[in-house]
């Protein structure tokens, strides 16, 4: 199922078989997930339309949650195409979460050198998990199961043995003037919204300090995050020798071996991918909300898994798209948010958000079988 | 993409002429908690809402990040704002976290009261209309007052919520009243209540001269009841706990828990749901924050409490 856009032969050559574009569309993994996104919106749009949701302040709302899935899905989605998986994602969020907050707030490091201290110190964690798993030939499953109960366990041990608490204030003053740190915490656009917001199109604060400002500052920086790494994730997969290297890996490892692609190479790589997508995540959030929590992330790598999956790819390995999962992650956080804007019964919230998934990967895996003709 | 989905969709829905339901009658509310789904101390709140918006006919919506993740609190919190409710009732878990949600949610004109976690001060910062629960480290010194005079030299502080600064401040108060460094007589137990168990059983093991006990919560109490019962325990340690369930107050009735701290959480979500509904229908709001505890439950008063234990107190 390797697949992907190589140099067109510029003759007709009887070893290739002719796929007509139609049916090259339609095989595409994230098809399924373009049909659930839209039937999401449909169905949302039809029960809670006026609720505030699609309103600009609502449409922030749920496209934060879906940036946070995205990001997270976007390293597990590589990962997952080059046969692998990892599930210290959530731990990883916390411990880097952490790391940033003990070494700005409580070590007064600045908080530039902190937060390129925690993507090395994740690059690392994320290397190592990929050494092992390709060092014992154990599944990834368990390697990386330990360093979900590691690096939790190291995360509370260290933040109580410096400080005596579980959550660490402050990283927000500590931050300010910090030359790289609005990249994570910041906002863009404001000024537009101003100007929406004297439109009419966006709502007023009408009390407080704030009265008269727009009520959606301007797009988040997880956000523009979210979207970078899906180009450069979509980059990388289909537009780069370096991505079929990871549909090999995936595929069949040693038949990637016999033709020369350097597969251990390319698994710990992505092992480090998704160990940088979670610290990125960390420090949007530690960022954003000026603190940090040893309990961070809690259940986020079967978050940034179920997005992956919604997005047509294989839990097996070798197939799938950036794409469908960067949808899936939109899907996930639309469903998420949408349902309390519907105001269904918050107990009952998770049954439908389970029901709603399960029925998305349902169909996305219907479509691809009657598409691609597989089993 | 996003807009042309969108797009489509609001197409889709204009051509089947299909209207969302009308809102329903009276105001809506939305309380939004700290608590994970396996906290089951915040029925009493979920009932005391169910019976104030009867009362008041108004629609009170509970929320909850399922996880407990704080961080998700906040995507509720500014959710609920974006849904332009009457009011919005939220605790103040953490200061950091939560304060620019819950500052957006008044600045936009949204009446916000807050309860249980946090202080009058945070509330005040926040710009909320008032606070309504129970001064963490003050319930925690009066328990440590009450050990004190009981004898207690060394304790054992069972936190199930390591994560919550407001549990670290119970024990912390606790260790104050005593005169003792809090230290490692505090330990984290987890949620799980054989884990529980068993950290208790073994701190006990290893610490022989412990003559004092502070729970923190049915969640706690329950497994350390069970664990002084199989040690042999049972009565000869001052226990303390916060809060009240049908299991605690039989252990008030046969001596074997002192005293607990009901901080009184039918207050917490009943008060916040009338005040907000008369604030919406008739412009009047008390003055002041409310303390909804400290009170002991003791032998004395146990009657009057055990007939709703674990449902309206």
């Amino acid at each position: 199922m390797a697949e992907t856009q190589s140099a067109a032969a510029p003759h007709k050559d009887e070893r290739i078989r002719e796929i007509s574009s139609v049916r090259k569309a339609l095989i595409r993994p994230e098809l399924g997930a373009i049909c659930g996104t839209i039937l999401v919106f449909m169905f949302f749009i039809a029960i809670a339309g006026d609720s505030g949701m699609f309103a600009p302040e609502g449409i922030i709302n749920w496209g934060t949650v879906s940036a946070q899935f995205a990001i997270i899905a976007v390293g597990a989605c590589l990962l997952m195409i080059a046969g692998e998986f990892d599930l210290s994602v959530g731990s990883m969020i916390g411990f880097s979460g952490i790391m940033i907050a003990l070494m700005t707030v409580h070590w007064g490091f600045p908080t530039w050198i902190a937060i390129l201290v925690a993507i090395a110190l994740a690059l690392a964690i994320g290397a190592l998990n990929g050494y092992l798993v390709m060092k014992t030939s154990l599944p990834s499953f368990i390697v990386t199961l330990a360093f979900l109960y590691i690096l939790r366990g190291l995360t509370i041990f260290i933040s109580i043995a410096t400080t005596r608490k579980t959550i660490i204030g402050g990283v927000r003053e500590a931050a300010e003037g910090d030359p790289i740190a609005w990249l994570f915490g910041g906002k863009v656009f404001s000024g537009l919204f101003v100007w929406l917001a004297d439109m009419g199109v966006v709502g007023k604060f009408v009390a407080g300090p704030r009265a008269g400002q727009p009520v959606v500052e301007g797009i988040p920086m997880l956000m523009i995050w979210a979207i970078a790494l899906i180009v450069f994730g979509h980059f990388l997969l289909t537009r780069t020798r370096f991505g079929n290297w990871i549909f090999a890996s995936g595929g069949d490892a040693q038949a990637a071996r016999y033709v020369g692609v350097p597969v251990n190479r390319v698994k710990i790589l992505m092992f480090m991918f998704s160990a940088f997508c979670a610290t990125i995540f960390a420090t949007c959030q530690v960022m954003e909300f000026g603190s940090a929590a040893a309990d961070r992330g809690l259940l986020k790598e079967f978050e940034a898994i179920i997005s992956v999956v919604i997005g047509g790819a294989l839990l097996t390995g070798g197939y799938g798209s950036v794409v469908g999962a960067a949808l899936g992650a939109l899907i996930f956080g639309v469903v998420q948010q949408g349902l309390f804007f519907a105001g269904v019964e918050s107990s009952l919230f998770r049954v439908f958000l389970g029901v709603i998934l399960l029925l998305a990967v349902i169909l996305n895996t219907y479509i691809r079988r009657m598409i691609t003709g597989e089993r | 993409m996003k807009k042309t989905l969108i797009a489509m969709a609001a197409a889709a829905v204009a051509f089947t002429g299909y209207a969302a339901p009308a809102a329903a009658e009276g105001e809506r509310f939305v309380l939004v908690s700290h608590a994970p789904d396996s906290d089951s101390w915040w029925n009493t709140i979920k009932n005391a809402i169910a019976v104030a918006g009867e009362q008041m006919n108004v629609e009170v919506e509970y929320r909850n990040p399922p996880t407990g993740d704080l961080a998700d609190m906040a995507r509720i919190i500014e959710q609920a704002t974006a849904s332009n409710p009457d009011g919005i009732i939220a605790t103040i878990a953490d200061y950091d976290v939560l304060s620019g949600p819950i500052s957006d949610a008044v600045a936009k004109g949204i009446p916000v009261i807050t309860i249980n976690s946090g202080t009058i001060e945070q509330s005040k910062q926040l710009g909320a209309l008032m606070h309504v629960g129970q001064p963490e480290y003050d319930a925690g010194k009066g328990a440590g007052e009450k050990a004190k005079a009981a004898g207690v030299t060394q304790f054992l502080c069972v936190n199930h919520y390591i994560t919550n600064p407001a549990s670290v401040e119970r024990c912390q108060g606790y260790a104050d009243a005593l005169g003792v460094e809090l230290g490692n007589q505090m330990i984290d137990s987890g949620q799980d209540p054989s884990e529980i168990k068993s950290k208790v059983m073994a701190h006990l093991q290893t610490n022989p001269d412990t003559n004092g006990i502070l729970t923190l919560g049915p969640t706690s109490a329950h497994p350390t009841l069970a664990a002084l019962d199989e040690l042999g325990k049972s009565g000869t340690i001052h226990f303390g706990t916060f809060d009240i369930s049908s299991e605690i107050a039989d252990a008030i009735k046969s001596d074997v828990i002192a005293f607990a701290i009901d901080q009184q959480p039918y207050l917490q979500g009943y008060l916040p749901v009338v005040i907000l509904t008369n604030l919406a229908r008739y412009g009047v709001v008390p003055g002041n924050s409310i303390n909804s505890g400290p009170g002991f439950v003791t032998k004395d008063n146990i009657a009057l409490v055990e007939e709703y234990a674990g449902e309206y107190r």
